[in-house]
């Protein structure tokens, strides 16, 4: 319409002209938006300037009031410190919920496809079971109903030197820090670059001669090289420490809190049963000739599967993975429930010590927003980097 | 490795697996011990499932103390629901039976005179009665629960209405085909005002199953318009509109729905002028859902306006249909149709979501279940796990069948069909 010949513009009175129509469609539309929202906002300062509630964010800066169960925070420090805190149990949880999800979905969803009956049909009630209840009451029931009810500590379970599982958590061995850790950083920085330019040069080679590349053997070997050598260099900075059964709780090793798992398992198994569908989808999406061509080239079955099959799975199931990988953060806010201590639970708690509701909310949505931004983001930089040149 | 080779093989073809055709004794051979990795496989699942069904089938018929379900059934399904007015749910029930029986067989009728007239595949095979079985399996379990005479006669009287109107509903004259949604919708708003109104029970006493029943259905239906707009927004050619719509629609999509729950629940307050009326909280928490699931509908509608070929909207222009005419004859129904099924996934998740109202102590099931466990008949005694247990029942059922149902409605609109 813009590139008519060019009409005598006297002839085109203004209210039918498309440009002026548009124009001032979208100007109407803008001034009902903005003034809806300046009506609200208007609402809400009177409001609160009539309760005499502060409008600012100065609140953040005013002590906490309460602790932090599994954490240094201590009640003196700010509710803006919180907050911080409230974030790190977000990701702590989100992005090991999202690494565990991602395990058992895609076994899951091979296993839906696989050609023992038995497995098929296990697979598929795991999968119809989890995905028709909602992941609330599946983190309650792993709450309330497993991890609390697991022995007390005087009689946990215990598999010495490894595990011991009681109602005070779950206690696995993790590494200590007993040195200083700076310098190991640096090493373990070095041998990333240089596990990453070996990568690049093993690429080339394949590239150039079409030997086989195996460049995660060598990326992964020279980065284990340099870290186990920098590890004992540096003076062995960490040490593997063994939970030991104390009096009331356990000591060494890492304690996951019954909170922590539970919603961890919770989560992991709610979005694995999504992601078992998914992957099952995917790999049916690969069309029937690709495998045909696969056997006709003479290709063995499992080299099907991991040259032909899975890669081209793999790229139709990013978007919507990466999907779950999002609703999984944002699910990790049903801690709340259980009191495991993340955002949505630190807002609340702030809130119960006279935070001002409307500034705490926003504050709340708008990080959440941040880390979904971020998490799509990533998973975008992977999905343009998988796709096909060419196609769409 | 064996089993991995398999793994490529098309999946059976829903009418007729081959290896259905198969001797019991090949079948079980080819399907249980083709390899050694094979029987391996069979005999530890086979284990680990004979295990569980073991401790499942003791908790359930043994173990439970299924006694605080009992006692609390109604609770359960209605919340503090007025005890005399339960008469009201009944009449609602009849209503919402007649009207949703009269809708599938009117839909049903007009199903088989397209296929027959050659403009649709028929439909896949399914008998009723499996179709229904999670629903039936659900009222089955309500009505032993509930352990009473009258209510079977009731539940069964519903179900022979529902059985009459769809026979009603078959033989509805065709020049009725168009307006039978707006029958269906206008038999449910009855339902509706037959509990709210005439000195009915207001919805702030609603509670249990019914509250997620009604916040699920209230959700949807209110984003669905919403969730269409925006998505009509965020295709439009208007660079402030598209703007405006995309920014709302990605910023729902990016908060949990808790967040937007508390923004409901602690902020709605605050948005209102000085001296209105404060809403109550399921107004509040339902505000909350409408504006996250319309900007899941939104997305979702979106995906079909963009299957509608660029050919429709130009012949309609061709022919000079307004812009408005245009999406409201010509694109909308080619969109909605094909996302009938996702929308239908759409409303199985705010059914499921509902449960998030426990975080804010509104009396839906979930909480329910969980505050009867603080009875003084029950204190102490851990029976969180029967009433969780309960709960899950029922979110399960009606989600189960919802999704199956989903399912086939996609296999018949030949989606999902590369």
């Amino acid at each position: 319409m813009t590139t008519a010949t060019p009409m005598p513009t006297r002839r085109t009175p203004l209210w039918r002209n498309v440009r002026v129509l548009r124009f001032v469609l979208q100007v109407v539309f803008l001034v009902g938006v903005a003034g809806l929202l300046l009506y609200l906002v208007d609402n809400v300062v009177g409001n609160l300037e009539r309760l005499g509630i502060p409008t600012g964010f100065d609140y953040l800066d005013q002590p906490a009031g309460f602790a932090i169960p599994d954490s240094d925070f201590s009640s003196a420090q700010s509710l803006g410190d919180a907050l911080i805190v409230g974030v790190q149990n977000t990701l702590k949880v989100s992005l090991i919920g999202i690494v565990l999800a991602t395990i058992i979905g895609v076994l899951v969803g091979v296993a839906r496809l696989s050609s023992n009956w038995l497995v098929r049909k296990s697979a598929a009630l795991y999968v119809e079971t989890f995905r028709n209840i909602p992941v609330l009451v599946i983190i309650l029931f792993w709450y309330l109903g497993v991890v609390l009810r697991l022995p007390p500590i005087g009689e946990a379970v215990e598999i010495p030197d490894l595990l011991v599982i009681s109602n005070r958590g779950i206690a696995i061995p993790w590494f200590d820090k007993v040195g200083e850790g700076f310098a190991f950083g640096l090493v373990a920085l070095v041998g990333l670059a240089a596990a990453v330019l070996v990568w690049i040069w093993r690429t080339r080679r394949f590239d150039r001669t079409g030997a086989p590349h195996r460049r995660m053997l060598w990326a992964g070997g020279v980065l284990l090289a340099i870290l186990a050598v920098g590890f004992f260099a540096a003076g062995s900075p960490w040490a593997l420490e063994f939970p030991e059964r104390g009096e009331r709780s356990t000591t060494g090793g890492f304690r996951l809190s019954p909170e922590y798992a539970a919603l961890l398992i919770g989560l992991a198994l709610y979005t694995a049963s999504h992601i078992a569908e998914i992957v099952r989808g995917s790999i049916l999406a690969v069309p029937g000739g690709q495998s045909e061509a696969a056997n006709a080239v003479g290709l063995s079955g499992w080299q099907r599967l991991r040259h032909v099959v899975l890669p081209q799975a793999f790229r139709i199931s990013v978007p919507p993975i990466a999907n779950q990988y999002l609703n999984l953060m944002k699910n990790s806010s049903l801690g709340i429930a259980i009191s495991y201590y993340e955002l949505t639970k630190i807002t609340r708690v702030s809130i119960a010590q006279q935070a001002p509701a409307v500034q705490a909310i926003l504050l709340l949505m708008g990080i959440y927003l941040l880390i979904s931004l971020s998490i799509a983001l990533v998973t975008n930089l992977v999905n343009r980097r998988l796709t096909v040149k060419g196609r769409r | 490795m064996a089993t991995q080779i398999d793994v490529l093989e098309p999946l059976p073809l829903p009418e007729g697996p081959p290896e259905r055709r198969l001797p019991p004794r090949e079948w079980v051979r080819e399907n249980l011990f083709g390899s050694v990795f094979d029987t391996v496989l069979t005999v530890l699942f086979g284990l680990f499932l004979a295990w569980a069904a073991y401790r499942v089938g003791k908790f359930v018929f043994v173990d439970a103390n299924w006694e605080i379900v009992e006692r609390n059934l109604t609770t359960l399904m209605v919340g503090s629901f007025p005890r005399d007015q339960l008469w009201r749910l009944w009449a609602a029930l009849f209503v919402l039976a007649a009207s949703l029986g009269f809708g599938a067989g009117a839909i049903g009728a007009q199903r088989r005179r397209e296929v027959a007239e050659g403009r649709a595949q028929p439909a896949p095979k399914g008998v009723a009665a499996r179709r229904l079985a999670p629903v039936v399996l659900l009222v089955g379990v309500l009505l032993w629960f509930s352990g009473s005479l009258r209510n079977v006669v009731l539940v069964l009287a519903v179900a022979a209405v529902g059985a009459l109107f769809n026979l009603v509903g078959r033989r509805a004259p065709r020049r009725l085909e168009r307006s039978v949604p707006l029958l269906v919708l206008a038999g449910v708003l009855l339902a509706f005002l037959l509990v709210v109104a005439f000195g009915g029970v207001k919805w702030s006493d609603w509670g249990g199953f019914l509250l997620t029943i009604f916040l699920a259905v209230g959700g949807i239906l209110m984003s669905f318009p919403v969730g269409v707009l925006l998505a009509l927004g965020r295709r439009s050619s208007l660079p402030a509109v598209r703007l405006v719509c995309t920014g709302y629609i990605e910023f729902i999509r990016g908060v949990p729905l808790v967040a937007l729950i508390f923004m409901g629940v602690f902020m709605i307050g605050f948005f209102l002028p000085q001296g209105v009326e404060r809403p109550d909280n399921i107004v509040r928490v339902l505000v909350a859902f409408v504006m996250f699931t319309s900007a899941y509908v939104a997305e979702i509608v979106r995906g079909g306006l963009q299957s509608v070929p660029a050919g429709q909207i130009e012949a309609a222009q061709a022919l000079g249909l307004s812009p408005y005419r245009t999406t409201r004859q010509i694109v909308l129904p080619q969109a909605l149709r094909s996302v009938i099924p996702a929308l239908v996934g759409q409303f199985i998740s705010l059914y499921k979501d509902t449960s998030l109202v426990f975080v804010v102590g509104l009396a839906e099931l979930l909480t329910i279940a969980e505050n009867i466990t603080k009875q003084p008949d029950f204190l102490g005694q851990g029976l969180i796990v029967e009433t969780l247990v309960f709960a899950s029942f029922v979110y399960w059922t009606g989600s189960y069948w919802m999704s199956r149902e989903s399912q086939r409605l996609e296999r018949r609109l030949g989606l999902g069909e590369r």
